[in-house]
């Protein structure tokens, strides 16, 4: 399967990019890594009339870590991320979760902006951004405007972004002390897309949680945020009773999708079992944080 | 068309490929590096991996043109006097493959691996190795060749 005609653009800056995306709209891909977007040319899933390269930015590519936040350009590559020592020490989730996305190979090309802006609801990024309540930064023409995770992934493989922006950065919180993480997946092999993914973050102060985050991949059309199982942790003390509790209130209304990797049900035994070893996990994780 | 300059396997190598040419076809058909394979050509079976500026990477899922300017190695350039390198004749001792069609795949994404990990364990080579799709040997006789060539290396 050869990729079809297409027209090329390299910018070599963002006020360039945004150009090109403001006179092609919806006509346009924005190219950052391809390890999504080729694919989906090779496959004619994709046919855009223009390929808006982006690897040729380099203002687009960097982490840097300012008050509270971390930020991490859009076309940083994954393998740069997980070898970062400021996402290792500020964003343990995100550093948890890299080394599962696709195989080496994929992470030595394949880009954060990239696999978020591309917003498959069973990679591992996206469950991190919802868990974490990342912050997207656009850019058009007439300028900057930041959007909240919660308002990122609207649909399999859509969000919120408008035709004529380009995703330039996204943030995420730095942790707070005593925050302890885990991400848990079930694949059938190492690499690949999660059957059902999930990432957990809990924060203890003087042994009580104070913040619990659980953020599933592969449960619905979007990553998706366990809110009564969060509000149930929050002010109790880890115990297995606690965590048995909330993977019943994480999947309980919950209606995953079938697909030949498993049916719904086993998506749900599947997702609540998770909840269990990433609580357990992401609780062991905060005493060392402490 | 796109005019594009790059060195591949130590040579510098000049084409003009169309911007919808994979950096895969540009090696096997302009450069006629026929030693990349190409199974799936969509970035699943790792059959194309080659190694460029050092990581590798499946030249399925990356343009010829985005190739420019950089440091491509492929199965050619791994023993240029005609030999076999380490890890080459360590699998060829361990009888790592069969039908061959996934042999450059794997052998990159195993150099590529061992210059980083030269003191890998075999769940970490089978880890590395696990987006490399072989259908004929059942995988271990690959991961006794490149833990073989881990203990060579070390031994030298």
């Amino acid at each position: 399967m050869k990729l079809p005609h297409v027209e090329y653009e390299a910018p070599t800056t963002v006020a360039e990019a945004i150009d090109l995306l403001a006179e092609h709209l919806d006509q346009a891909s924005v190219l950052a890594g391809g390890q999504s977007l080729i694919p989906l040319l090779a496959l004619r899933l994709a046919r855009p009339a223009v390929l808006i390269d982006i690897n040729g930015i380099d203002e687009l590519s960097g982490v840097s870590a300012t008050d509270g936040w971390v930020a991490i350009g859009a076309m940083t590559r994954e393998y740069v991320a997980e070898k970062s020592e400021t996402v290792a020490r500020t964003v343990p989730l995100l550093a948890a979760a890299l080394p599962l996305i696709g195989h080496e190979a994929i992470r030595s090309r394949g880009t954060i902006g990239g696999s978020l802006a591309h917003a498959d609801p069973a990679a591992e990024l996206p469950a991190v951004a919802r868990a974490l309540d990342a912050e997207f930064v656009v850019r058009d023409p007439s300028g900057e405007r930041v959007i909240p995770a919660a308002r990122w992934f609207e649909g399999y493989l859509t969000t919120s972004r408008h035709p004529d922006e380009l995703l330039t950065e996204v943030r995420f919180p730095t942790a707070r002390r005593g925050t302890g993480v885990s991400f848990q997946e079930v694949a059938r092999r190492h690499g690949d897309f999660a059957i059902v993914g999930l990432a957990a973050s809990l924060t203890l102060s003087e042994g009580v949680i104070s913040d619990a985050r659980l953020a599933f991949a592969g449960m619905s059309d979007v990553p998706v945020r366990a809110a009564a199982a969060e509000d149930l942790l929050v002010g109790e003390r880890p115990s297995t009773e606690l965590f048995d509790e909330a993977a019943r209130r994480a999947t309980g209304d919950t209606d995953p999708p079938a697909d030949l990797h498993g049916s719904s049900d086993y998506r749900k035994k599947v997702a609540a079992a998770l909840v269990r070893r990433g609580l357990r996990e992401a609780a062991d994780n905060a005493k060392e944080r402490q | 068309m796109v005019d594009i300059t790059l060195r591949v396997n130590g040579a510098t190598c000049t084409g003009s490929p169309e911007a919808r040419k994979t950096l895969a076809d540009f090696l096997r058909d302009d450069l006629n590096l026929t030693g990349t394979h190409l199974g799936c050509e969509h970035g699943v079976c790792g059959a194309c991996t080659v190694i460029v500026d050092g990581r590798a990477v499946r030249s399925c899922l990356m343009l010829a043109v985005q190739a420019a300017g950089r440091e491509v190695t492929t199965i050619e350039g791994l023993a240029p006097d005609g030999g076999l390198g380490t890890l080459q004749q360590a699998m060829w001792d361990s009888h790592s493959f069969q039908c061959g069609f996934c042999t450059p795949g794997m052998v990159m994404q195993a150099t590529a691996f061992l210059s980083d990990h030269p003191d890998a364990d075999e769940q970490q080579i089978r880890e590395a190795l696990s987006g490399n799709i072989c259908r004929c040997t059942g995988y271990q006789s690959i991961i006794d060749g490149v833990l073989l060539a881990a203990e060579r290396n070390r031994e030298r």
